[in-house]
């Protein structure tokens, strides 16, 4: 996916970054298990059972029984980290993870790996375009998307220390390097400004921070000052980061790797009107699956380039309330 | 851990005589408490009365109604959820709360939800009431505490139309390749559903053979014969991997006018049947309040 991060760096896979991360909290951590449904390979929890076979449970191609197990676990005292594909561990065990995780409010980690659309190859089946949406419905859950290996790392990290339910999402391609090294400073909740702008705001997670930060360049060189926010978390959302980005840049982009519905844009648009409401413009999917492909050509078909970013910041900077003043002010700060 | 390096549970002869009367009590604490809630499943919690009282009252379970989170106890968990008023009945007369308070059942502000709710009353280990999830549960619970050589036994206690559920299959399949020997699955088998006769909606049998086509030991009892219903149990947690009991029961035992009547799956008694049916269970001197 060279073509739609110019500038930028590639790091691992945020899936390689969670089996490694999961592997080192296992050697100080005993009461970690590791659930599995015969993905391990894929969502690289593998890593782990290598190392504590004895801690590592590959369930088969069992969803809904591995989430029901974890709450089993959960309730036992242990900390048990489960994946399988988001598309599948969140649709098939949804049920599960309502009934034996959220509603019992038990400790239990799950990672959707291969989320996105960005998985390629393999088709609409096995992408996911809806786990975010249905993880924020499960009360008490935090919901998360790291954007690149350094950030996966502190994400598993934090979900270790949280004591409650945690969704990660992880992707299958290599990730954009964002940051230099694990952000020691990563808590859930807690966006990071990585750009700052006064003319516009853009929100996004997990790949589409990459393109954030290419349509960021790109309209710097229009004169426009785009601040940019990784907003890793999705729930708890960072509400003060959100009034901030209202109250002082006048505008806000989203952009996810998602259905517009009930992800992140919708829950950033759900805070700016309760708090500062300003004009806002949407990157993701658009009510729609995607199908089989090249990532990066399917990134391009389906709209979530720094292309789209950059377009829908130029939609939404004349619907500002100064908008007059609004284009090449940013230049000037 | 080996069976035996395991304690074994309420060892000895059992006072069958005893275990009948906290029947009836059981039963009268059930009926009182759906009158009074004016919802729920009465057919399906009396089926269970025996399977329950045998694993409270006859030694089976170890609990501390104390404690109800001690770590050594065994847990009990109740798949088919909608049974829960037997489960709560138990649990009261084994001082995990007030008996007073089963009159709270299904109110508002209640511990006492019309499923069971993991956190809420004690001695209630996992939220159940959508099907198909408790064998799940039981099993991690199973080797988590196989993992860190606790003696804890793990009874998971099914519906019979439950087990159309895929889940269940699931989990009864990944059972039967771990082979934990502290898992026991019950069925209360009272061959009715909500809508009808289990066997004319999607029969589940050769059922024995299901489940040990899955890799379980499998054993059948009179689900109302107390002494039966005792030595199966025995039989299942001397087990050397997952046991199930199948456990045949008339849905509604115990109330004449509602055994076998499907009717009352879902529907609570009114006072003059709670009059009724309070009347043909009589407490016993010695009962077991």
């Amino acid at each position: 996916m060279n073509g739609i991060y110019p500038g930028l760096t590639f790091g691992k896979a945020t899936r390689d970054a969670y089996g490694e991360a999961l592997r080192d909290l296992g050697a100080k951590h005993s009461d970690i298990v590791v659930l599995d449904a015969d993905l391990a390979k894929s969502t690289k929890s593998f890593t782990f059972g290598e190392v504590y076979p004895d801690r590592f449970w590959n369930v088969g191609i069992q969803e809904a029984n591995m989430v029901g197990m974890a709450g089993g676990f959960a309730s036992s005292g242990k900390v048990p980290f489960i994946s399988s594909f988001a598309a599948f561990v969140i649709l098939k065990g949804y049920d599960q993870l309502r009934m034996a995780v959220s509603y019992p409010k038990l400790n239990v980690k799950v990672c959707g790996s291969h989320g996105g659309i960005s998985i390629g190859e393999d088709g609409a089946s096995q992408q996911s375009v809806e786990d975010i949406a249905l993880a924020c419905a499960l009360p008490d859950f935090v919901v998360c998307v790291p954007c690149d290996e350094h950030q996966m790392r502190a994400v598993v990290q934090a979900a270790y220390e949280h004591d409650g339910p945690v969704y990660i999402r992880s992707g299958r391609p290599k990730a954009p390097l964002i940051y230099d090294a694990t952000p020691a400073d990563f808590r859930f909740g807690k966006a990071t400004r990585l750009r700052e702008g006064g003319d516009v705001t853009i929100i996004a997670n997990g790949l589409m921070v990459g393109a954030a930060l290419v349509a960021h360049e790109e309209l710097k060189r229009e004169g426009v000052a785009a601040r940019v926010v990784d907003m890793a978390t999705v729930k708890p959302l960072d509400v003060d980061e959100v009034r901030a980005a209202a109250a002082d840049t006048g505008a806000i982009v989203t952009a996810e790797e998602h259905l517009l519905h009930g992800g992140l844009g919708a829950r950033v648009a759900q805070a700016v009107a309760a708090t500062h409401p300003v004009p806002m413009e949407f990157v993701g999917l658009d009510d729609t699956y995607a199908e089989s492909g090249d990532p990066e050509a399917l990134m391009w078909k389906y709209g979530l380039t720094a292309k789209e970013v950059g377009d829908a910041v130029r939609r939404v900077l004349p619907r500002r309330a100064d908008h007059s003043t609004a284009v090449g002010a940013g230049a000037r700060r | 851990m080996k069976q035996d390096q395991r304690q074994a549970r309420g060892a000895g002869a059992r006072d069958i005589a005893a275990l009948e009367r906290r029947a009836v009590a059981v039963r009268r604490d059930i009926l009182e408490m759906l009158t009074e809630a004016q919802s729920g499943h009465p057919g399906g919690s009396l089926s269970a009365v025996e399977l329950v009282v045998a694993l409270y009252f006859g030694g089976f379970l170890r609990y501390d109604p104390n404690r109800p989170d001690w770590e050594d106890r065994d847990r009990f968990i109740l798949s088919k959820g909608h049974g829960v008023p037997v489960q709560y009945a138990a649990l009261a007369q084994a001082g995990f709360f007030p008996r007073e308070e089963l009159r709270t059942l299904r109110k508002i502000d209640s511990r006492l939800q019309g499923h069971p709710v993991l956190g809420t009353a004690p001695g209630i280990e996992a939220s159940t009431g959508s099907l198909g999830q408790g064998l799940s549960i039981g099993l991690g619970m199973a080797l988590a505490a196989r993992m860190d050589g606790r003696d804890v036994n793990v009874w998971v206690l099914l519906g019979d139309g439950e087990c159309q559920e895929g889940q269940v299959w699931e989990a009864a399949m990944a059972a039967g390749h771990m082979k934990p020997g502290n898992l026991i699955a019950i069925v209360d088998y009272n061959k009715f559903q909500l809508d009808g006769a289990v066997a004319d909606i999607i029969g589940i049998e050769p059922f024995a053979d299901k489940w040990r086509a899955f890799g379980w030991a499998v054993r059948e009892c009179d689900g109302h014969n107390l002494e039966d219903v005792v030595t199966s149990f025995d039989w299942a947690q001397s087990q050397e991997g997952p046991a199930c009991v199948i456990a045949h029961t008339v849905k509604g035992q115990g109330v004449t006018f509602m055994e076998h009547q499907n009717r009352y799956h879902g529907v609570a008694p009114t006072q003059d049947e709670l009059a009724r049916a309070l009347a043909a269970l009589p407490l016993h001197e010695e009962g077991g309040e």
